[in-house]
Formats: structure tokens, C-alpha cells, sequence
């Protein structure tokens, strides 16, 4: 009984060995072929030529992630407050409800949304449209939820001795939370921009749809960007070769970049993931 | 008796006060009216694509006529793979990590941790892997079982989360009571925790389902575009949204039946979040609850 | 089904009760939570068939002592227990022992009552099955006589099926009381069964433990010395020294309340009653 339990759970705790093993296996051709570093001093992207410079797709990725976590952090965590210090009870319920389904609307109907609707719109104020600031605000609206989620329980779990406290000091509603919640809160509140960091940079389909795909390093926000994950999604289906073999580096990086930020969060709030 | 306080200046709390609080409240009244914008889009411009032949025929034209019948199947096909294996691996590896491991114990610590890990992997690196692992190595191609099995690794983590708490949420003196009265530990785990775990567990059986339909990156190389009724496993089996995707995208034209097919999917995925709350309240208020 | 206990006698008969000699015996027993001792060197004789009442004030390792005699300690991972516990004649701290017999002879009542969330029939039937007894007709038959025993069965004979949940604080702890009977014990080991009750409920539950005297060896932990006074035959004092627990004093109600042989015991008696 013990053993088969914990045969399976060998077998759950080994699939992210699996994984790895697996994407390692498949970039060693082109790795042991070139190298690692032409993968950022390449002319070009050029996999037919075997060019190889994924910088470009990199900084898109970053420029694509970071927009969007400054963007979400702020608006999450003012939801988080507005649930748990200013709406009445019925209203706060309402709202986490809607942040609850905006965390459950699938990325490719964000994408879709986002092609017909967003898209459209910033080409009329700056064209093309299709551009690094569309993805931006989609991935924004993806990963506010993830926050906005975080920080309501960090703040729930704030003991209300503290506000007690505060308030017989006299202290204003603000001056409660920004000076006693949020330092209270605040590993809590970081474990969440953590988290939403990583699925900023790990989503595919919504960027996909709305970023334009343009292989470059983007000069403004309405320049065209492709991302890492978009440039699998859009290469896979005919890669071959040492191609392939690139593709697969972009993934590993991926999954190294997103393992380094759990590693982080977990070492930050051990109790806040194992309860 | 201490003298008042010298104040230089009048307090500044009133007025920073009423700015955050209007700061907060628009805040929510922005994200509100963004979500009713691209929800209203989506019921506006897809509601009038519903009948019930979109949801039975095959689609034809590439999509932009004819339905999502086939789809549908495939789409539950995916499914039921996906849950047949990640639900007895999940419920395992929880039972063993609450059930049957210390909280310092070295390799629950490591299973956690792995764990964690697989939550974080974007569903593009689960792609590429049940491509070359599902697909090719285990020569499974393009198909539905490679597609099931992949969003099966993706989904086992949430599975494994919500049912360890519905564990932990089992009173700890129901598991002296049972042992002082010479139970064996497969019969408390039969007959005690596993009923007193259920909400947990399908709270965390909705929420798996959710992000399994829900995906697009992990199937594409997977479980494939054909847009056939499959007649097995090992058929190629587009999902729901994957064909969003590829209307959007690739078929000049295809909106109306993406609005549609969009609309059935934030349709079951809406009533799947009400399903979990609704479990997750109960879950809550366990100590009132009973079975037979 | 093993057997290495009694089989299930569905018309109990009067067990043992040969008061002379001890059924339940320590020697040297210490037990530790990591490093750091519960309790050490407790040599204490429990008499068959009498209530024996452990006394002594918060965090002495009254608890600990209980969970050792059933081994329930084997669920704690970081809890180590030395010497020697003897019951009858069963080395109970050997690997060998058969813990499911052994505990089916010792039961064990906990201080919050903890009906499981099953019918009232079920809480009694279920465990029943799970020790082998299958003919529905017996498990009937010795759900009554258990419930009966406890006097709920006038009270639930006509919701057996009934969640547990739904009784009353003392109800429920009669039932889990009954839930112990049922597997026909010898002994029961109490930790603080009151404790947790309406004054009027356990007012009823401390005069079912005393009806249970000489059908069983009864160990009850309780910190009221009014109630160890009403229904203890015997008396053992645990006292916190140098952050570890000792057995102080043991001897019958009499001698502890009357003749206390330790100034500590006279102390504790006297802080109470002051
Ligand atoms: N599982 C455990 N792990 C570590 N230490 C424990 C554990 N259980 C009890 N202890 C410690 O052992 C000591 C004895 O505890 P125990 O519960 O046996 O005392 P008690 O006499 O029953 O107290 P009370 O009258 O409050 O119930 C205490 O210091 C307690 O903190
Ligand atoms: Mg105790």
C-alpha cells in the first residue's frame, strides 16, 4: 500500500525530470553543433541558414512580461483592497467571483478578443496595431487575476489585531493599509507578482494572435514583436533539423527562466505554498 | 499633563485618504467594465451563431459553415484521457504526501517542490514535450490519447494541490479515533478520509477540467487540427480551442463561427467556476456535512 | 480474519475482574517528542477491573502516557518510546505485537467527541466490520447491547441512520463511548472524556464511566479532582520536574486525598480545594 502510494508519487514528483530530460535531449544536436552562444550573437534568425539569434524574440518576450507585470501588479492588488477594505460585503463577493472568471477565460479567447477588438483599435491610433503594447494589455488582463487572487488571501490573512490596533490609533483607512497591511502582507503580495511573472512569460496564444509575429528587437510599444513561445507555436509545426533543435532551446530557456521564479517564490513564502 | 501636539502642518490623511479610495474604486470599476466589454462582445456577437445544428454538425468550409459537433467529441475525448490518468496519479500522490509522509519529510519535500515546478511550465514546453515523448516516442502521433496525456502532466499539479487540502481539511482526531479503534490505515483511507475528502477532490477535478479545456498551446502538436469525428484514440482530434484559434487565424472569414464556438467555451467554463464555488462553500462548511 | 484476539461474544459475559493483580503494567517508561522527554520513568500498576483517575497539571505527559498504552504513539514520526509496558501477559512495545488486536483490546476515548460523519448505526458498525464481524444480525445485535450501555439507545433507536453529527455534545461522546464498546474491550483509556461538556451532560457521562466499573479496566484522565474523587478507585499524580514528566504519587482515593504521602500531592490537592 505505502510502496505503490509512493511508487506514484515518485512517478508525479519525476515528471518534471522527464520534461527536462526530454527538452535537453532534443537541443543537444544543435548545441553540440554550435554552441550556445551564437544563440544570442547571430546576424539573424535564420534557422534555415543556421542563424540563430533568439535575442530578439528574448527581449520581446521580457519587454512583453515586464509591461505587463508593471501594469497588473498595481491594478490586482488595488482589487485585492477594494475586496477586502472598501466594497461591502456583497459587492467584494461579486467582484472576486468576476476575477475568479476572468482567471478562468481561456488565453485563446483573450487572443481572439484581442485580434478583433484591441488590435483594431490601437492600429486606428497608431498603425500597424498588431504591436508589443497589444500584447502588453491582454497579458495584463490574463495575469491581473493571478495577483489580484494572491494578494486578497495575504491581506485575508493579515490578523485583524493589527487593524484593530491601527484604527484605535486613529490612523485614516490609507494610512492603515499602506503602513500596517502591506508590510504585513508583504511576502504574500510578492510570492503573487512572482507567480504572475511567470505566466506572463510562459503564455503563447493570446500574444501569438496579437503581437504580429515580426522577428525584431521593438523600438516603441507599437512596433510588432514575436516572443519565444509564439515563435514555437508558429515554427514547430514544419521544424526540422538543427531547426527543431532551436526551437527546443527557446523551450528550455523558457522552462529555465519559469523554475528559476517558483524556486524564488517558494524560498520567499515556504508556507504560503504548502499551507 | 503633556502639552498637545505641535503640528507644522494640517494633517494630510483626509485628502490622501479620499484620493486612495477613489483610486481603488475606479480601479474595480475599470477591470469591471473591461470584463464586460470582452464578455458582451463575445455573448453580442456569438449568441446568434448558437442553434443547435452549430453544436451537432461538422464543420465545413474550413470552419465557416456547418458546426462543432465533431470538435465537441473530440474536445471530451481529450477529456476523459486526460482525467482517466491524471485523477488515480493525482489522488495517489496526494493520499501518499498527507496521508503518509511528515511534513520534513525529505522526499515529500522533493515531490512538493517538483510539483511546483510542473505548475509553473508554460503550456507551450508541455507541447513540445507530449510532441516528442506522446507523439513521437511512444509513437502515439498526432491524436487524441497524446493530446489527453499531455494536458494529463499539465493538470496534475492542480489536482494534486486541491486534493491534499481536502485531506488536510479531515479533522486530525478522526485519524487517532480510527487507529485507537484498531483500524487499518486502508480502511480508514477507504472508508473515512477519502468520503471526507471528496470536495476537495472535485473542486480540484472542476478546476483541472477548466485549465484542460481551456488549453490551446499543449494540443496544437498533439492532439492536431483534423476537424473529422474521430473514430478512436489514436485519431487526430481538434479541440474547441484550438479551432477558435485556427478560425481566427488562418480562416479569412472565420469570425462568426469563432464568436460562437468562443462563446460555448467561456459558456461551459463559466458554469465549471460556479460548479467549484458552489463545492468549494461546502468544502468550507465541512464540519456540518455528511453521507449516507 | 486473524485471530489472535477473542472472538466476538455477542452476549458479553462478565470479563476478568480479578482486582488483586494488575492488568496493565510500566516499567521505566519514558517517552520523547524528538529530544525533548513527555515523560520519564513512569513504573505505574493499573488494577483490573477499577478505574484508575491520572491527575496533574498541564503539559505533565498525561496524554502521552494514554496514547503509549495503545501504541498509538506509532503515529507520531518523531515520538520514541522506552522501557516496558505489559498487558496481561502481551509485551505491548515489542515490533512483533499485532497493533490492530492490540488496540482492539484497548480503547480509547478522546477529549472532543469525534463521531465520524457517518449514520449513528454506521459509527458502531463500521469498525465492528472492519474486525471481521459481517452477519448483519450480530452487528445488530451488538450495536443495541452497546448502545444500550451507554443508555443512547432509548434516545436513537428510532434514527439509527441518523448522521451522527446531529446528536448533542454529550450524545455524541456517549456514542464514541459505545463506538468503543462495541469491539468489546478490556480496557478503556480516557483523556479527559467531560472535558468538552455541558455541565449536565457530563454529569451523565461521568456516571456511565462509573457504571463501567469492574466490567472494564478504565484509565481516565481528568483535570476536575471532584470528579477523580466521585468516581476513582484509585488515584496516580504526574507532576512537571525539571521540564519533563514524573509519576509523583499513586494510591487509592483515599489514601491521595485524605493521606497524601508528597508534599507536592498535598499541595495540588489543597490549591484546588483552596
Ligand atoms: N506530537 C507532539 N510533538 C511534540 N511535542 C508534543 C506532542 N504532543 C505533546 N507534546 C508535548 O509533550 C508534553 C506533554 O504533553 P501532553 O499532551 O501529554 O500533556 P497533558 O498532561 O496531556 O496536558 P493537558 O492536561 O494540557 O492535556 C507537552 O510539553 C507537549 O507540548
Ligand atoms: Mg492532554
Amino acid at each position: 500500500m505505502v510502496w505503490s502510494l509512493q511508487a506514484i508519487a515518485a512517478i508525479a514528483g519525476a515528471l518534471v525530470l522527464l520534461i527536462a530530460a526530454f527538452l535537453i535531449g532534443e537541443t543537444l544536436p544543435v548545441l553540440q553543433k554550435v554552441g550556445f552562444l551564437p544563440f544570442f550573437t547571430d546576424p539573424a534568425w535564420n534557422p534555415t541558414e543556421a542563424l540563430y539569434n533568439l535575442a530578439p524574440m528574448l527581449w520581446g518576450t521580457l519587454f512583453a512580461a515586464a509591461g505587463s507585470v508593471l501594469l497588473a501588479t498595481p491594478l490586482g492588488i488595488l482589487s485585492a483592497m477594494f475586496c477586502q477594505y472598501y466594497a461591502p460585503a456583497g459587492i467584494a463577493l461579486l467582484y472576486r467571483r468576476l476575477i475568479e472568471l476572468l482567471a478562468g477565460i481561456p488565453s485563446v479567447v483573450y487572443g481572439f478578443w484581442g485580434l478583433v477588438t484591441l488590435v483594431p483599435l490601437i492600429g486606428r491610433l497608431h498603425p500597424p496595431g498588431p504591436s508589443l503594447l497589444a500584447g502588453m494589455l491582454i497579458l495584463t488582463m490574463m495575469i491581473l487575476p493571478t495577483v489580484a487572487l494572491t494578494a486578497d488571501a495575504s491581506f485575508a490573512k493579515v490578523p485583524p489585531a493589527y487593524l484593530q490596533g491601527a484604527a484605535s490609533l486613529g490612523l485614516s483607512r490609507w494610512g492603515t493599509i499602506w503602513g500596517v497591511v502591506i508590510p504585513a502582507a508583504k511576502s504574500g503580495l510578492l510570492t503573487g507578482v512572482i507567480l504572475e511573472t511567470g505566466r506572463a512569460l510562459g503564455e503563447t496564444m493570446a500574444i501569438l494572435m496579437v503581437c504580429g509575429n515580426v522577428v525584431q528587437t521593438p523600438q516603441s510599444i507599437f512596433d510588432p514583436i514575436r516572443t519565444l513561445t509564439a515563435n514555437i507555436a508558429l515554427e514547430m509545426a514544419y521544424a526540422l533539423g538543427d531547426h527543431r533543435s532551436a526551437l527546443f532551446v527557446s523551450g528550455l530557456i523558457l522552462m529555465g527562466l519559469v523554475t528559476a521564479l517558483v524556486i524564488v517564490a517558494d524560498a520567499i513564502a515556504p508556507e504560503e505554498n504548502h499551507g | 499633563m503633556a502639552k498637545p501636539l505641535q503640528r507644522s502642518s494640517p494633517s494630510r490623511s483626509p485628502w490622501l485618504d479620499r484620493l486612495s479610495a477613489f483610486g481603488v474604486w475606479s480601479v474595480a470599476l475599470i477591470i469591471t467594465a473591461i470584463f464586460a466589454w470582452i464578455m458582451g462582445d463575445i455573448l453580442w456577437r456569438g449568441a446568434g451563431q448558437i442553434s443547435w445544428d452549430f453544436l451537432t454538425l461538422p464543420p465545413q468550409n474550413a470552419g465557416r459553415d456547418g458546426g462543432i459537433g465533431p470538435i465537441l467529441v473530440s474536445t471530451g475525448l481529450i477529456l476523459v484521457v486526460c482525467l482517466s490518468v491524471s485523477l488515480p496519479l493525482g489522488l495517489g500522490t496526494a493520499v501518499f504526501l498527507s496521508e503518509f509522509t511528515a511534513a520534513d519529510n525529505g522526499f515529500g519535500r522533493l515531490v512538493r517542490r517538483s510539483l511546483d515546478i510542473l505548475s509553473g511550465v508554460p503550456s507551450i514546453v508541455f507541447g513540445l514535450f507530449g510532441y516528442t515523448f506522446f507523439a513521437q516516442t511512444l509513437g502515439l502521433g498526432f491524436s487524441i490519447l497524446s493530446g489527453g496525456l499531455t494536458l494529463a502532466c499539465m493538470v496534475l499539479p492542480i489536482l494534486i494541490r486541491s486534493a491534499e487540502e481536502g485531506f488536510r481539511a479531515v479533522p486530525a482526531d478522526y485519524r487517532l479515533s480510527a487507529a485507537s479503534l484498531g483500524l487499518s490505515r486502508t480502511a480508514t483511507l477507504w472508508h473515512l478520509l477519502l468520503p471526507a475528502a471528496v470536495p476537495g477532490i472535485v473542486v480540484g477535478l472542476v478546476l483541472g477540467i477548466g485549465r484542460a479545456i481551456a488549453e490551446t498551446a499543449a494540443l496544437i502538436f498533439t492532439s492536431g487540427y483534423v476537424d473529422r469525428m474521430p473514430t478512436s484514440l489514436l485519431d487526430s482530434g481538434r479541440a474547441l480551442s484550438v479551432h477558435i484559434f485556427d478560425l481566427s487565424m488562418n480562416v479569412p472569414g472565420g469570425d462568426a463561427p469563432a464568436y460562437g464556438s468562443a462563446l460555448v467555451l467561456v459558456v461551459l467554463l463559466i458554469l465549471l467556476n460556479g460548479a467549484a464555488n458552489w463545492i468549494g462553500r461546502r468544502l468550507s462548511f465541512q464540519s456540518g456535512f455528511h453521507w449516507r | 480474519m486473524t485471530t489472535l484476539y477473542p472472538k466476538f461474544e455477542t452476549s458479553p459475559t462478565s470479563q476478568h475482574p480479578d482486582s488483586s493483580s494488575p492488568f496493565i503494567c510500566t516499567e521505566q517508561l519514558s517517552l520523547y517528542y524528538g529530544p525533548q522527554p513527555a515523560f520519564e520513568q513512569v513504573n505505574l500498576a493499573i488494577p483490573a477491573g477499577q478505574i484508575t483517575s491520572l491527575v496533574g497539571p498541564s503539559g505533565c505527559g498525561k496524554s502521552s502516557f494514554l496514547t503509549c498504552l495503545n501504541r498509538l504513539t506509532d503515529l507520531i514520526s518523531n515520538c520514541r518510546v522506552t522501557g516496558r509496558i505489559r498487558l496481561g501477559n502481551l509485551d505491548v512495545l515489542d515490533a512483533k505485537t499485532d497493533t490492530t488486536a492490540l488496540r482492539r483490546r484497548v480503547g480509547m476515548i478522546l477529549q472532543k467527541p469525534n463521531p465520524f460523519p457517518l449514520s449513528i448505526w454506521r459509527n458502531l458498525a463500521f469498525p465492528l466490520r472492519e474486525h471481521g464481524v459481517r452477519d448483519r444480525a450480530q452487528i445488530d445485535e451488538i450495536v443495541e447491547t452497546a448502545l444500550q450501555d451507554v443508555g443512547l439507545w432509548d434516545e436513537v433507536k428510532d434514527r439509527l441512520k441518523a448522521p451522527a453529527q446531529s446528536l448533542s455534545g454529550g450524545q455524541q461522546q456517549r456514542l464514541c463511548i459505545a463506538r468503543a464498546l462495541a469491539l468489546q474491550p478490556e480496557a478503556l483509556l480516557m483523556d479527559e472524556p467531560c472535558s468538552a461538556l455541558d455541565p449536565i451532560s457530563s454529569g451523565i457521562v461521568e456516571d456511565l464511566i462509573a457504571g463501567l466499573r469492574s466490567r472494564y479496566t478504565i484509565l481516565v484522565v481528568t483535570h476536575n479532582l471532584a470528579q477523580a474523587r466521585r468516581i476513582a478507585d484509585n488515584v496516580a499524580l504526574f507532576w512537571l520536574q525539571q521540564n519533563s514528566g514524573r509519576l509523583i504519587e499513586t494510591g487509592s482515593v483515599q489514601e491521595i486525598f485524605e493521606a497524601p504521602k508528597s508534599s507536592i500531592t498535598a499541595a495540588y490537592i489543597n490549591g484546588v480545594r483552596g
